[in-house]
């Protein structure tokens, strides 16, 4: 994932040096903490060399040296223009899924079982995620809710499939049949 | 379709209790109506404290299976066991008073009494466990406050919203301290941002006291506020060995 907006996001709130931007970026944006320090720094390197952010200010007192970030004004462009665009609807298709339920048809398996694995594999992480929205402060939780609502919608299309394994299996036999009619 | 084939991914239901004294156990729980199976060979084990849910397609069973479980239906083959006594043994004056002290139950639409208050609804199962009135109100006002309905004590079911009345059902289920609470469906009517509420506040409560819960729900946002998830299909019961994984952990 590019870090860009949200590092350009967070500089255009308040100038900052690296680590006070990893440091916000874990709290205000990723509760549970899955980008690492050097991503942060090399997504602030390609943001000054593109010319989306400009050293402000540059302290010595012992150790490194430590530069403090500020956006330009062609960041605020961009930033701008991502933040009030819309976001592309992502498609979800379904993909890891769907290959399954063909091939497990192709093979003459039982559908159904496959999908009760996947719905508890989605139960299990929905627990979890239910447990999180409990505990955690509201920011948290409805983080955890965009998982949950994206995890409900798969489960959803699981019972739907499930229903209709016996028609993709009369078509999947037709495709199959007339393939071999014409080899 | 191969799908009667045996599969080693699922395992009876009742199995995945191992080494647990269930606290109510379906064993082998079939019920018909007329023509119509239901239910068959039903298997299920809930341990004190424990929610369980109970997924399933519309039609599958689940509702019976709930009904088996709480001596509301008597199942035509099995048994039902509660706290080590078989329902089937009891006399119907036994089971109903069973149900009304040691059992709870949430139903989706239609279960509070339109004549009757907020509190009086809520007092209810003990109004007619012949508590007395005065201390009845009492303990149902706590609950009632508990759900965050203070206020609302003196409204009838028609003045309140769908997750206000939802509550007060809720309330009522828990106001004997029972040791289980049936629930079907319980946000089965609600928005999804009020039966969020109401189950946050619900499960809170029964974890908090130890009550077992048999949650019925097609949601798996609801199944997810459970410990384990049993399913029905067709009038069976399985488990997937994955979630004796997940709790055993
Ligand atoms: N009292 C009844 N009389 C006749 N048929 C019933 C009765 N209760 C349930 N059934 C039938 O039994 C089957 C299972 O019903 P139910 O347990 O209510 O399913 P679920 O709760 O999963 O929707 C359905 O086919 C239903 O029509
Ligand atoms: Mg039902």
């Amino acid at each position: 994932m590019s870090l860009k907006f949200e590092l350009l996001g967070l500089i255009r709130d308040r100038a900052s040096h690296g680590y006070e931007v990893k440091t916000r970026y874990d709290e205000l944006l990723d509760p549970t903490r899955l980008v690492q320090a050097p991503q942060v720094y090399s997504t602030l390197k390609r943001l000054e060399r593109d010319g989306l952010v400009r050293v402000a200010q540059v302290d010595q007192e012992s150790g490194p040296e430590r530069r403090t970030f500020e956006i330009t004004g062609e960041g605020e462009r961009e930033l701008d223009e991502w933040l009030w665009g819309p976001v592309e609807p992502e498609p979800r298709l379904h993909t890891v899924l769907y290959t399954k339920v063909v091939l497990a048809l192709l093979a003459g398996r039982s559908v159904e079982q496959m999908l009760d694995v996947q719905r508890e594999a989605h139960l299990g992480r929905m627990r979890e995620l239910t447990g999180l929205r409990q505990s955690g402060d509201t920011a948290r939780a409805v983080l955890a809710e965009y998982a949950l609502f994206h995890l409900e919608a798969d489960l959803r299309w699981l019972e739907f499939t499930a229903a209709r394994v016996d028609d993709i299996q009369v078509e999947l036999n037709r495709h199959v049949n007339s393939a071999r009619r014409l080899s | 379709m191969t799908s009667m084939e045996a599969s080693p991914a699922f395992v009876r239901a009742d199995e995945s209790c191992p080494g647990k004294r269930g606290l109510l156990r379906a064993s082998d729980v079939t019920k018909s109506f007329g023509p119509t199976v239901a239910l068959h060979g039903g298997e299920l084990c809930v341990s004190a404290g424990e929610i369980v849910a109970v997924m399933g397609p519309s039609g599958s069973g689940k509702s019976t299976l709930l009904h088996c479980l709480a001596g509301v239906l008597l199942p035509d083959q099995g048994l039902v066991e509660y706290d080590g006594q078989r329902l089937d043994a009891m006399s119907d004056a036994e089971r109903s008073r069973l149900r009304r002290t040691d059992f709870g139950f949430v139903y989706q639409f239609g279960q509070l009494v339109p004549e009757l208050t907020a509190v009086e609804n809520t007092a209810l199962p003990l109004l007619l466990e012949r508590r007395r009135r005065r201390e009845a109100v009492a303990v149902a006002q706590a609950w009632l406050e508990t759900f965050g309905l203070a206020g609302l004590e003196k409204r009838r079911p028609g003045e309140l919203s769908g997750g206000e009345a939802q509550r007060v059902a809720v309330a009522r289920a828990l106001v004997t301290d029972p040791r289980v609470i049936f629930a079907d469906e319980p946000t089965g009517s609600l928005d999804s941002a009020a039966g969020v509420a109401v189950l946050d506040e619900f499960t809170g409560a029964v974890r908090s006291r130890g009550v077992a819960v048999v949650l019925v729900t097609h949601d798996a946002r609801v199944a997810a506020y459970a410990e384990r998830t049993v399913l029905v299909r067709d009038g069976m019961v399985t488990s997937p060995d994955t979630a004796r994984t997940v709790r055993a952990s």
